[in-house]
């Protein structure tokens, strides 16, 4: 099949926050606005707007993409929302690149957002939800239990120590310092992560990512519109390889030590960007860097080695060596990620995707990767250890 | 570029700015379907079946109605022994309102002996008197059973499973 050419043009985005006064459509017409204005368009130009946000019971909104509409810019356009979990963040871009790359759009406005703090107590409770009702509710189960569950089946398996793991906390919360969004940028050691209160042994507390409100837009556009606006291509980023995958609820009947279907979310992804070789060094030569999902710390590890980009149990040392540092041989998650800027579900695999346009356009500011940067990756997942998506966006002047 | 947000302390949030409540009331109650009735059916009896696909020979806990790789129906539930491995656990002091336990919980995915192919089991607890420092990823556990008197046709049939002394 004939693709069209598909470039991100712009990205718009929120503080992100532990409870915003905005309400959702409120944050969502701040990150759709902002990227119009930097892509400078208005509404009047696009063709349809693409939605993404995690589980209505966070906001106790039915069907809320419909509530979102307005402040997504989608009013009495073709406006869909596509939901894979927390992989939502990324899967919007994708769904953006379809639209257009299938000729049916031109230009389209993509916003992810998410509010969690409306929900009382605490996230946790419509987080409950996403268990199997029949024979795994009635046990009592929260969130951090199945993070606990296989973290620690990733660390027996590879027999990984804790303080390699720990080190992923201490690089991306620091790196968050430098994001204007961020709401939890900290500089820490080793020791204040594996000394952090112990939540579910073994995920402590900063082994966590904070919930959070927030949004994240992105203007995408074909090729020849971009030629038509006059855009220049140092403010474009194309859409090179995307991939999703999306396994069984079982997670019981699955080895939780190794994300399989972020490696095939990955491996569609790199072949379809015409890479070929899928070795980690040949990976990782071929990407300048990298922004796996990390909404615990031994995540950005474990989807490293789904993405191909380390082999099996070898991340953690090479985030503990500094391998992974923005200044690095092979910098992971610039931007400080869902541990260091926030977690608002679909926002926060967003804000990955806008970090990657933004380190790519020279445009990261305090966060830029000090060597040149061709091509990066975005990788979010989501619901029971189930959900890969991934993009991989080059330059604009890259061939 | 500009980053936008208004930010509320948690005081503010609750008690000065102007919010609006609602407390659904609202309540489910699922048929178990086919494979899940006969799987709570049999933990009423001290039972735990699985079920067997003919064509990739797997044969899985819980039990379904079809196999999802091969898409086959699984025509047979399998009689399992009420034995097991530990394959992950936690010792979780965090409960879903995020107060805390003094003494943990230990959720842990129990891997069924006479599952085949594949790691195969369900979501459980472990006994909370096992001394920590023994309970280890591979460990050998037996459910301890609710009297039969006692039992619902519920996954808390088995109130949970201990260390099987070798
Ligand atoms: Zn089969």
């Amino acid at each position: 099949m004939k693709k069209r050419k598909v470039g991100i043009v712009s990205v718009g985005l929120t503080k992100f926050m532990r409870r915003a006064k905005e309400t959702p459509k409120e944050l969502a017409y701040y990150a759709a606005k902002t990227a119009l204005d930097e892509a400078g368009i208005t509404r009047k130009d696009v063709d349809a707007a693409i939605i993404g946000s995690a589980p209505d019971a966070f906001d106790g909104v039915h069907q809320k993409h419909e509530y979102l509409t307005d402040g997504a810019g989608g009013v009495n356009l073709p406006t869909m929302r596509g939901y894979v979990g927390g992989g939502t963040g990324v899967f919007s871009p994708i769904q953006g690149w379809y639209s257009i790359a299938s000729g049916m759009h031109d230009v389209v406005l993509v916003t992810t957002e998410e509010k969690m703090s409306s929900v009382l107590p605490s996230a946790q409770a419509a987080f409950n939800t996403i268990f199997d009702n029949m024979i795994e509710r009635p046990l009592g189960p929260n969130l951090v239990w199945i993070f606990a569950l296989e973290m620690r089946r990733y660390m027996e398996t590879y027999g990984i120590p804790k303080e390699h793991i720990a080190a992923v906390s201490v690089k991306n919360k620091g790196n968050a310092l430098d994001h204007p969004s961020a709401m939890l940028g900290q500089k820490l050691t080793i020791e204040d992560v594996l000394n952090s209160e112990v939540l579910a042994e073994p995920v402590h507390l900063l082994d966590i990512s904070p919930v959070a409100d927030g949004a994240v837009s992105f203007v995408m556009m074909s090729e020849e519109k971009i030629k038509e606006f006059g855009i220049s291509l140092d403010d474009v980023a194309w859409v090179e390889g995307v991939g999703w995958n999306v396994d069984t609820t079982m997670w019981t009947n699955r080895d939780l030590c190794y994300p399989k279907y972020v490696e095939k979310a990955a491996k569609q992804a790199y072949t379809m960007a015409g890479q070929k070789d899928h070795s980690p060094e040949a990976l990782r030569k071929w990407l300048s860097f990298a922004e796996p999902y990390d909404p615990f710390n031994y995540k950005e590890l474990h989807h490293l080695e789904g993405l191909q980009l380390f082999e099996k149990g070898k991340a953690p040392l090479a985030a503990y060596e500094g391998v992974t540092a923005r200044d690095g041989d092979f910098p992971v998650t610039p931007s400080g990620g869902l541990l260091g800027v926030g977690n608002p579900i679909a926002a926060a695999a967003g804000m990955k995707v806008a970090e990657v346009y933004l380190q790519l356009t020279g445009k990261a500011e305090k966060r830029q990767i000090p060597k040149d940067v061709t091509r990066g990756l975005a990788q979010a997942w989501g619901d029971l250890m189930q959900v890969g998506t991934v993009i991989i966006l080059k330059g604009g002047r890259v061939n | 570029m500009k980053v936008r947000g208004t930010k509320l302390s948690h005081d503010e949030y609750m008690n000065q700015v102007i919010s609006v409540d609602h407390h659904p009331e609202i309540e489910y109650a699922w048929a178990t379907g086919i494979a899940i009735s006969k799987f709570l059916e049999g933990l009423k009896q001290g039972k735990i079946y699985g079920a067997k696909c003919n064509d990739c020979n797997r044969i899985v806990c819980p039990p379904r109605i079809f196999c999802e790789e091969c898409f086959s129906p699984m025509v047979e539930y399998v009689e399992l022994p009420d034995t097991g491995v530990v394959n992950t656990f936690s010792l979780a002091y965090i409960r879903t309102d995020a107060s805390r336990r003094e003494k943990p919980e230990i959720p842990a995915v129990i891997d069924i002996d006479g599952t085949t192919l594949t790691p195969s089991g369900f979501l459980h607890l472990l006994d909370e008197n096992i001394p920590h420092d023994q309970i280890k990823v591979g460990m050998k556990v037996k459910a301890v059973w609710r009297p039969e008197a006692e039992r619902t046709g519920s996954i808390t049939d088995i109130m949970y499973f201990t260390k099987l002394e070798d």
